[in-house]
């Protein structure tokens, strides 16, 4: 079954509208990558040149800020969520 | 100077004034742009001048199309000149700028004010928020003078004060099991599904920041137009720092005065203080936390602007410290002994944080400095509980004699 990876509205335009995609993947890293695999122009929407996460682009496990976690290397498992947003809100 | 369109400060790609906040190219905030306008300075400050007392008198550098107005008028708040305050910490010149004197007792009421009004011209019929307390109070406020209704989202554990004080108007309260990182990241969420709410810091933020740049404006004009030396001021999510200092360089630019952007200080609370790590670790990446402190009104863990306010704090010489929660009690103490002005938890940490800066000698006695003290005592009512003593006597002359000598006796 994967893991779901939820998109903000920001992004839903560079993957065909979807809201959510599912991909595989042992870690938050790898199941970026399988989003990029399938919506090509995420990639740089998402990540600067080197794979990192631009500085204003957050991503939460199970509602998680995955800094708090280990990072992109953070494991997951069937079943769980993966959200993107945007960083910018609040204050 | 008309607002020409939303510009993202990482990219500089440009949309139009609509209710975005993000670029969809790099995930960067975005501002608004103005055009720089070419009349003359005098007739500009002229029309200052002949305004209303609130905000809106400044509507020349705000964004928004129609003549400006709220049913709650906002701003124009007193700066007082705090000499008692200066000697004890051995000061020239000191003035605070007390916003608790604003409709619902913060600066919010200033963002929220701009916010509402691009909402309105933009067709919203909701206002929401996410909220450390202060915000919520005023989007309640402002919502129900403007008849619409209020979604406000906050931390299930903020200060009863605020809680109360923002029902009271009628908004629809909804208190999420977590921090304010939580909330704001549901209200995020619920923002891109529900298209006829004015989310005022999320869909609205960059009209909203906007709000922040009167308080650089009115210090101007309260100061006979001319410049602090040096702003102390708290970071949350560092917006406010920020537009207070464009603000000043708009003021600049338009020809209304002349000087340089003051050395801006930052304030933060220990217990949520990732800008003034990032900023004595050098960096400007600011590592998210999870705040513990009783500057609850401050306590954005994971702050939105915080590389921004490092890099403005560094550009004008200035610094961004924290202070302990005890400093922070002292420090509302301090300013209400001297200058019979009470303020919340925030503005304990912004003068704690002057007070650190005068014992450290960083700032100079022929300084002009102004200390924003952005909310009122009475919704952190509990901060200075315990710090001092209440006498109980019989109602008895004898009794009160007896405590109190008479003097000259």
């Amino acid at each position: 079954m994967g893991v779901t990876v939820k998109l903000p509205t920001q992004l839903r335009d560079a993957a065909g509208g979807a809201t959510s995609v599912q991909v595989d993947g042992g870690t938050v890293g790898e199941a970026l990558e399988g989003l990029y695999s399938e919506h090509g122009e995420l990639r740089e929407r998402i990540a600067d040149g080197d794979g990192s996460l631009r500085r204003f682009v957050n991503v939460y496990l199970k509602g998680e800020d995955i800094r708090f976690l280990d990072g992109l290397d953070t494991a997951v498992s069937d079943g769980d969520e993966v959200t993107i947003l945007p960083a910018v809100a609040g204050g | 100077m008309p607002a020409d369109a939303l510009k993202c400060k990482e990219c500089q790609t440009t949309y139009p004034l609509e209710a975005r906040f993000v670029c969809e190219r790099c995930f960067g905030p975005l501002e608004v742009s103005y055009t720089l306008s070419e009349g003359d300075p005098a007739a500009l400050k002229r029309r200052i001048q002949a305004g209303p007392h609130t905000l809106w008198r400044y509507a020349d550098f705000l964004p928004l199309e129609g003549p400006a107005r709220s049913a709650l008028p906002t701003g124009w708040t007193p700066l007082v000149k705090a000499d008692r305050l200066a000697e004890r910490l051995g000061l020239g010149e000191l003035y605070i700028k007390n916003e608790t004197a604003n409709p619902t007792h913060s600066f919010k009421d200033r963002v929220v004010s701009v916010a509402l009004a691009r909402a309105k011209e933009l067709g919203f019929d909701t206002l929401a928020c996410a909220s450390t307390g202060n915000l919520a109070n005023a989007v309640a406020a402002h919502a129900a003078a403007a008849g619409m209704p209020a979604y406000v989202l906050i931390p299930h554990d903020l200060e009863e004060q605020k809680v109360l004080a923002t029902g009271a108007y009628g908004a629809q309260i909804v208190a999420v099991r977590g921090n304010y990182d939580d909330v704001n990241r549901l209200c995020t969420e619920v923002s891109g599904e529900r298209p006829g709410w004015a989310f005022v810091n999320i869909n609205m933020r960059p009209y909203y920041a906007e709000g922040s740049k009167t308080l650089a404006f009115e210090t101007v004009e309260q100061l006979g137009w001319e410049l602090p030396d040096r702003i102390v001021g708290p970071i949350a999510s560092g917006s406010q720092f920020t537009k207070i200092a464009r603000g000043f360089q708009e003021f600049i630019d338009a020809g209304l005065v002349s000087g340089s952007i003051p050395v801006m200080n930052g304030a933060q609370a220990l217990g949520c203080s990732p800008v003034a790590t990032a900023f004595a670790a050098g960096t400007d990446v600011c590592r998210p936390v999870k705040p513990d402190t009783i500057a609850k009104s401050l306590a954005i863990g994971n702050p939105a602007d915080g590389p921004y306010a490092i890099e403005l704090a560094r550009q004008t010489g200035g610094a961004i410290d924290s202070v302990t929660d005890d400093e922070i009690r002292a420090g509302i103490r301090l300013l209400a002994e001297t200058t019979g002005i009470f303020t919340e938890t925030a503005g304990g940490v912004t003068i704690a944080t002057l007070a650190k800066l005068a014992g450290r000698g960083d700032i100079g006695r022929d300084e002009r400095v102004v200390a924003m003290v952005t909310g009122d005592g009475l919704k952190t009512i509990d901060a200075v509980r315990g710090t001092f003593e209440v006498t109980e006597i019989p109602a008895s002359l004898d009794a009160f004699d007896e405590h109190f000598a008479p003097v000259g006796v």
